[in-house]
């Protein structure tokens, strides 16, 4: 077997970030296998957003490393463009293009980075957006929509790219509740289909019926790594147990 | 009026050496300064160095003495030959740039962070991020400066007039020599600029108007 293929998609290994004199991230050791749906949680602050985001370089790192598909993550330039293109991405804040319609959204990326003819794209796009719900959005702006559907246009604009992995980083956060599940439930779609995703959320739902994995993150460490079953029913840290009794008794 | 129609010629043809400058200038300075400040905002901190310098050279130094060096200091250094009309458009180009230059950087500061985030997480590269994501949404919060330093550009032309470049501002020179009454001279100089300066003014309601609604 090569190398290639029996490296995990994603490989965090002794992984320290600062925030001048902030230590958010300590040591921190996460591998997530092919087709794995890891789902991270933990309070505000305890630097899930921040490891999500080095996993794409947007933050860069102090020490460690982060592989991709067994390929460390470049420096920035060309190559660490390409690799994000491989590397599929959900904000809070979805981040859909403002001066541009939803179709355009989806098809900017594989225009641009993959060469891919306009005709193509827009039929991809089309079929994306069909996929996510809102085909018939296609030709607004993203302001002229709601929430919920600004967010899953997000995602359809990354799955545009054909990405290996997906990092979600809080996508529900932003939602109204009405919307929160709408999104959810196409990210379940997803993760049914074997895409390999990291998840920052705040919804355990999701977590319990999605996730192959949880991982429980406090104050930049990594301080639980179980199945949903076992984190849920009989978290080992008091750290964990204290986060759950917060959020679950309500 | 009759200084205005004894010398029509000369009227016209010095608006129109102007408006040439102006035109020639305006585009130059408008592609330099959009270089400069996507130096100022990239991630090279040599890149955003020489964008820094650069602006706050020019920005810094009067308009006459960048004349003063294209015209009579630059001849000395003997690389290129050039005559004074291309003295003066480079000196209002590369003086003009500077300005144009922050003009653009604060419109790009006025993108969201997010935008680029988000193109960056897709692989394009920052001049793709650039041209097709920042850019084009920054030019809606730019129109109206831009259109104040165009203007300041266009009237700035005269001070070609003290390095043998014949245009709106040396009329006054011509008609104190044909013994005219040059402040009535000077004061159609100063119609035809608000003249000129009014479709520019136009052009920012349209532009303003066409940008508010694309979004």
């Amino acid at each position: 077997m090569t190398a290639a293929s029996t490296s995990p998609m994603i490989r965090v290994a002794g992984v320290d970030k600062f925030f001048g004199p902030l230590h958010v991230l300590k040591n921190v050791q996460l591998e997530v296998p092919k087709g794995q749906v890891v789902v991270v949680l933990g309070p505000s602050g305890s630097g899930k957003s921040t490891l999500c985001r080095t996993i794409n370089r947007l933050e860069p790192i102090d020490s460690g490393v982060i592989e991709v598909d067994g390929q460390p993550l470049p420096a920035e330039g060309k190559e660490l463009a390409r690799l994000r293109a491989d590397v599929g991405m959900v904000f809070q804040s979805f981040n859909l293009f403002a001066h541009k319609t939803i179709a355009e959204n989806v098809m900017l990326a594989p225009v641009k980075v993959r060469k891919t003819p306009a005709t193509e794209a827009r039929k991809t796009a089309m079929e994306l957006l069909e996929r996510v719900g809102i085909a018939n959005q296609a030709e607004k702006f993203p302001a002229q929509l709601s929430g919920g559907q600004q967010q899953r246009a997000a995602i359809a604009r990354a799955l545009a790219m054909k990405p290996k992995v997906m990092l979600f980083d809080e996508p529900t956060s932003a939602l109204d509740p009405e919307m929160v599940q709408e999104v959810l439930d196409v990210m379940t779609g997803l993760a049914k289909d074997g895409m390999t995703m990291l998840v920052v959320t705040h919804e355990m739902g999701f977590a319990r019926k999605a996730a192959d994995r949880v991982i429980f993150m406090s104050d930049g460490e990594v301080v639980e790594d179980s199945t949903p079953e076992e984190f849920f029913s009989a978290p080992k840290s008091n750290r964990a147990k204290d986060f759950l009794g917060k959020i679950l008794t309500h | 009026m009759s200084v205005l129609t004894n010398h029509l010629d000369l009227f016209l043809y010095t608006f129109g050496q102007t408006l040439q400058l102006f035109a020639i200038s305006a585009v130059l300075s408008l592609v330099l300064g959009t270089i400069l400040a996507a130096l100022r905002v990239s991630p090279v901190p040599v890149f955003r160095g020489i964008g820094a310098t650069y602006v706050t050279v020019l920005r810094n130094t009067p308009l006459t003495l960048v004349f003063v060096f294209f015209v009579f200091a630059y001849p000395l250094l003997e690389i290129v030959k050039i005559e004074p009309y291309t003295a003066a458009v480079v000196s209002l180009s590369l003086y003009t740039a500077a300005f144009v230059c922050e003009v653009v950087r604060s419109g790009i500061n006025t993108v969201p962070v997010g935008q680029a985030e988000a193109s960056r997480a897709l692989g394009l590269t920052f001049t793709q991020m650039l041209g097709n994501v920042v850019l084009p949404q920054a030019l809606r919060s730019v129109v109206p400066p831009m259109t104040s330093t165009m203007i300041a550009l266009l009237k700035n032309t005269t001070v070609a007039s003290g390095f043998a470049v014949v245009q709106a501002g040396s009329i006054r020179d011509s008609l104190s020599e044909a013994g005219e009454n040059v402040l009535f001279g000077l004061l159609w100089v100063a119609i035809g600029f608000v003249i000129l300066v009014m479709p520019l003014t136009y052009v920012q309601q349209v532009f303003e108007k066409r940008w508010s609604v694309a979004r």
